[in-house]
């Protein structure tokens, strides 16, 4: 078993290649070596082998669980805050997947950044978003949680405003932070409200008095729906999806990263971890499920219409987080999650793709591509690879998690199974019309680039870039293999029936419900293909008889201008802001200076009266001597 | 002479060498102040390694110093520091060497400048070590003096304006405030706080305790400050020269918190308790109201003092929830603030002084041509909007949960979920200001722009380590706080 200490280990290396890059390398050692790039990967590479060590540690135990000393971090009169690992088969699994994608895409990293100027500041911030990642996943209160919630959504903002000269990049990045926030306002009040009705933090504590019914009620279902606001926000899940499409302003690998693969499936992650809790309120839990269910679909349909493959793919991350969210509500902990660990791979794959093509053509529209299959012939085949298991086909990664999902919907959700059935749909076709209008039919690329040098003429990728995308191609095909055998769900402390592999593989279609989901996906590649490869349809033509739809859809639903343009600048900044603002210097200021005016004005006043002449003083006197006399006269009895 | 004495009258001696040695050179000067700086950091650093932690000291005053001043009336030269006290002279102490760096390019009656500067820190200091009423108003009033003179002939924009808009704000909190300490006085017949905490339960007052209560905290109130007495603040910081700001914020501001804490919240517990609700109103309004108005700004400096008034709700939400954790996290926050907003202060300085502008609207892309700053600036904004590993999120957090689970003051639990919009509002108007001084096109207008250079890397780096240790660390200043509150605490449980 492996020691405890190692564990900490794997939080730690990040850590040391963050700081190294951030404080010795980028101010010493010119911007043209690639030591950050070694030294980052190198770094998680040891992380990957120690994850490894620890998932094979956590299976051997009888109770899939490793024990962590905890250490205080802060004790004040009743709070007291313990830092430790809550080393159980969640966090096994999602340690591997967080190291393993995030040693791809380094090692991939290496090819697509090379010349960037910023290329060490590019691996500091991979290695701190890697070490704040790790840090979520192992953490044992929702606390540290917390904080490295908090720590992963900085390093989000850091690299989608990595190219930061670019205004669109940098207020992408500010978007993305401050709509994280948002929901993340959700998550402190949970913790707030935990923390008043139970005095812990400690996520097992948590979940055992949410079992024993100690902590239940209405307080639940708050602290429940609060938490799930945080894991919206970092999920991208409706009505805070707006952020993830725009973060695509950021470098590719890092879209594959955290736009993808990992930070924003910290959301769903959270959820998993803390579901006692909403299993012990059925509004919180319905509340997963439809909002998962409606994002799946909606965010599908904006899928259908973007031109930028870069988008397709986040609308369809924002749709997958959708799946698990669902998966989780009706299926539990261990549908989710696989979900979660096929996604990981295969969308890895496809941004990786993505930024291959871009690599080579300079752009991500794909109105300007088409016809690059026989220049990039392995991009191709892994792209066509990672689109199918996304799609769900029979037997890759996509189809066996996408199976489970739409089968405890179907059990527990039937609105919402009717509605994921239709996203496989749709996933299947814009999946295949990005295929087709990227890599099949003659080239439409214009003659002139923006980043014509290196990129004037088509071409494959190097090798450091393809040997992490074949090696993610593998994993789309095979991660799902795992729970064939029904031994993810066991693994997880899942009851349920094991059986031998092919048994599995095949035995899946005794049930009616596989054939159709593959029927429903095959339909949408099947759509695609007449629409985009042999043009027997005009997708023009498809658009303008669905033209409402269209402009919905290619708009976004218009949220964005409700959002930005209506909400935040003309009601908050320009109405009620600038009204305080009016208050204050008007108002609150306009006292203070009046109250000084006045005073100088009873002192100019009272000034005059001091005339120098007796005869006034006399009078004067005589007057208050009258005034007082008829006041005691009047209201002396 | 004790050691406490050395660290707040040292700087008074730097004065006296300033002024009295005839032709100094300019440089002689400020090597001077930095000498009569340091060495009260170095001793107060001293004093909190060598502070007793043990549980027998809790609520015990450590390094006192009592000697009797103006007998005819039982004032004394009474000094001394606990737990909530401590932090507050180290803060004060280290922003007091870090700011005489921060004006080493001040050359306009260099001489001058500096002693108005040094006689500053030994009143602010005086005030956090005075354990006689006497000698705590006698601080809190000189500190106006040099701080009329420091805005008014080194700041910019309406300098005079501003100045003297603080010295009548303070002096109008510091009349009600004189008036509060004579009714104690008569009522207890002494000016020793800690002996007025134990007196004032059986003495007879002169005038009803609340009726003091007030007297008093209005004046802390104005200095924090709490909505509506405000609107000193964002004038004073805008106009007041890079260096002043620093200690306004960072220090000058916490006089009143601390204020709050020790005179008005120790002394009345019952009253304070009354009151809670209406000043967790007013300390709502400050947070959210302040960071609305926080966001409406384009001129660099402003953004960051109407950013102070947000931050200082935070305190007065922490100390009227009158919790342990909520009074340690409003202490927190204020040496937090004192940091944050005084590195925030710094570089804004020096983004005017190497850039020549201070308008967000003209400013742009420099983070192309001075990535130190950038960073350093970023920093001190992530640790303004409260990011966790910085020390702000360790104030807020401990703030929010204190009051939150409060059990003295009922409903508060809504007004902190209120405040905690506040950190939403705040991400809002960093990010921003991040965004328009340092991100977009590098622009040609900039090309000669310098960075930071050596001597402002020295306090840059020290501002940055504290605030990340601080951060990553709390329970290094929360356990000395604690050694303060735990007593105090006690009273306020209903």
């Amino acid at each position: 078993m492996i020691p405890y200490q190692l564990i900490w280990l794997i939080f730690f290396l990040p850590l040391i290649s963050f700081a190294v890059i951030a404080l010795v390398v980028r101010p010493l050692v010119k911007p043209g070596n690639r030591i950050s790039g070694y030294l980052a990967i190198a770094a998680i590479g040891g992380s990957l082998a120690l994850s490894i060590w620890t998932l094979f540690s956590v299976m051997q135990q009888a109770s899939h669980e490793i024990a962590v000393p905890a250490i205080t971090w802060l004790s004040i009169g009743s709070l007291s805050v313990q830092i430790g690992i809550l080393m159980d088969s969640l966090t096994a699994v999602m340690l591997v997947v967080v190291t393993l994608v995030s040693l791809m895409v380094q090692i991939y990293s290496q090819g697509y950044m090379r010349g960037d100027p910023g290329y060490h500041r590019y691996f500091a911030w991979m290695s701190l978003f890697t070490m704040s990642m790790l840090g979520l996943v192992l953490a044992n209160n929702l606390l540290m949680m917390f904080v490295f919630w908090e720590m992963v959504g900085l390093s989000s903002y850091l690299l989608i405003g990595f190219w930061f000269h670019k205004p669109a990049a940098a207020n992408a990045a500010k978007k993305a932070f401050i709509v994280t926030r948002l929901g993340d306002f959700g998550f402190l009040a949970a913790l707030l409200l935990l923390f008043a009705n139970t005095g812990t933090f400690d996520i097992i504590a948590l979940r055992g008095l949410a079992i024993s019914g100690v902590l239940g009620g209405a307080v639940l279902t708050w602290a429940a729906i609060g938490i799930f606001a945080g894991a919206a926000g970092k999920s991208a899940q409706f009505p805070l999806h707006v952020w993830l499409p725009d973060a695509m302003e950021g470098p590719t690998p890092v879209s594959a990263l955290i736009h993808a693969a990992t930070m924003v499936a910290a959301g769903v992650f959270l959820v998993a971890r803390t579901l006692p809790l909403f299993e012990h309120s059925l509004v919180a839990m319905n509340t997963v499920a439809i909002i998962g269910g409606f994002t799946a679909i909606f965010a599908a349909t904006m899928g259908l219409v973007a031109f930028d493959i870069k988008r397709v793919l986040a609308y369809s991350t924002v749709s997958q987080l959708g799946y698990m969210m669902l998966g989780l509500a009706t299926g539990g902990v261990a549908v989710g999650i696989f979900h979660l660990f096929n996604h990981a791979f295969f969308k890895a794959l496809l941004f990786l793709g993505a930024g291959s093509v871009n690599h080579a053509t300079g752009t991500f529209d794909m109105r300007e591509m088409g016809g690059l299959r026989k220049v990039m012939p392995w991009t191709y085949g892994l792209f066509i690879v990672g689109s199918l298991s996304l799609a769900g086909i029979w037997p890759l990664a996509g189809f066996w998690s996408k199976d489970e999902v739409l089968a405890s919907a179907l059990d527990k959700q039937p609105i919402l199974f009717v509605l994921a059935l239709i996203t496989v749909f749709m996933t299947a076709f814009y999946m295949f019309r990005a295929v087709f209008m990227t890599f099949t039919g003659a080239s439409r690329a214009k003659t002139h680039h923006e980043h014509a040098e290196g990129h004037s003429i088509r071409h494959e990728s190097p090798a450091v870039m393809l040997v992490p995308m074949i090696i993610l191609g593998v994993l789309a095909v095979v991660s799902g293999f795992w729970n064939v055998t029904g031994g993810f769900n066991a693994f997880m402390g899942e009851a349920g029936e094991t059986h031998s592999f092919i048994a599995g593989l095949f035995g899946v279609f005794a049930h009616p419900l596989p054939w159709i989901a593959l029927l429903v996906a095959c339909s949408g590649v099947a759509l695609a293909a007449i629409m985009y490869n042999t043009r027997l349809l005009s997708p023009e033509k498809v658009g303008k008889l669905f033209k409402p739809l269209y402009t919905l859809f290619l708009n976004k639903y218009w949220l964005d201008q409700l959002y930005e343009k209506l909400f935040v600048n003309n009601f908050l900044l320009n109405k009620l802001f600038a009204g305080f603002q009016w208050f204050d210097t008007g108002v609150v200021d306009g006292a203070a200076n009046g109250a000084g005016d006045a005073t100088n004005a009873a002192g100019k006043a009272l000034r005059r009266a001091q005339t120098g002449q007796l005869q006034v003083y006399a009078l004067t006197l005589g007057l208050g001597l009258i005034a007082i006399i008829v006041c005691v006269l009047i209201f002396g009895h | 002479m004790g050691l406490l004495s050395l660290i707040i009258f040292l700087p008074v001696l730097g004065v006296i060498l300033i002024a009295l040695i005839p032709r100094l050179a300019e440089k002689t000067i400020k090597w001077l102040a930095a000498v009569f700086t340091f060495i009260p950091l170095a001793l107060a650093f001293y004093l909190f390694f060598v502070f007793d932690r043990s549980s027998g000291s809790i609520g015990v005053m450590q390094f006192q110093e009592n000697l009797s001043w103006i007998p005819a009336i039982n004032s004394f030269y009474h000094v001394g520091v606990d737990g909530i006290s401590l932090p507050l002279v180290l803060l004060m102490a280290i922003l007091g060497f870090l700011v005489v760096l921060i004006s080493w390019k001040v050359h306009l009656r260099v001489k001058e400048y500096f002693i108005w500067l040094l006689l500053l820190e030994t009143s602010i200091l005086g005030v956090f070590a005075s354990l006689d009423l006497l000698l705590f108003f006698l601080f809190w009033e000189i500190e106006i003096v040099p701080m009329y003179f420091l805005i008014s002939i080194w700041g910019t924009g309406r300098r005079s304006y501003s100045a003297m808009k603080y010295v009548i704000f303070t002096l109008v909190g510091s009349a009600f405030m004189l008036a509060g300490i004579l009714a104690l006085y008569f009522t207890t017949g002494s000016l020793n706080m800690l002996e007025i905490t134990q007196k004032i339960g059986a003495a007879a007052a002169v005038i009803p305790l609340t009726a003091i209560f007030f007297l008093l905290i209005i004046g802390f109130a104005i200095k924090l400050p709490v909505f509506p007495l405000h609107t000193w603040l964002p004038d004073a910081h805008t106009d007041a020269p890079t260096g002043v700001s620093v200690v306004l914020a960072g220090a000058l501001l916490k006089m009143g918190g601390y204020g709050i804490i020790r005179v008005c919240v120790s002394i009345f517990p019952d009253v304070a308790r009354t009151w809670a609700p209406l000043f967790i109103v007013l300390a709502v309004i400050g947070i959210i109201y302040g960071a609305a108005i926080t966001l409406r700004q384009t001129d660099l400096k402003r953004l960051i003092a109407y950013s102070s008034v947000s931050h200082m709700g935070y305190v007065l939400l922490g100390i009227f929830a009158l919790s342990q954790v909520s009074l340690v996290g409003a202490s927190l926050q204020m040496f937090s603030h004192g940091i944050v907003t005084g590195l925030l202060f710094a570089m804004a300085g020096l983004v005017m002084h190497n850039a020549g502008e201070r308008d967000l609207r003209k400013l742009g892309g420099l983070a192309k041509q001075t990535p130190l700053i950038a960073v350093v600036f970023s920093l001190a904004g992530l640790a303004s909007l409260g990011l966790p590993l910085t020390s702000g999120f360790a104030a807020e957090f401990l703030v929010f949960v204190g009051a939150f689970s409060s059990k003295v003051v009922a409903g508060i639990q809504v007004y902190t979920l209120i405040s905690a919009i506040g950190v939403v509002l705040a991400a809002g108007y960093i990010l921003w200001m991040i965004q328009r001084v340092f991100f977009g096109p590098a622009l040609e207008k900039f090309n000669a722009v310098k960075d930071a250079d050596k001597l402002e890397m020295v306090y840059m780096v020290a501002f940055v380590a504290l605030i990340l240790l601080v951060g990553i660390f709390p329970s290094i200043l929360t356990n000395i706080y604690n050694m303060g509150i735990e007593p105090i605490a006690k009273f306020l449980i209903p």
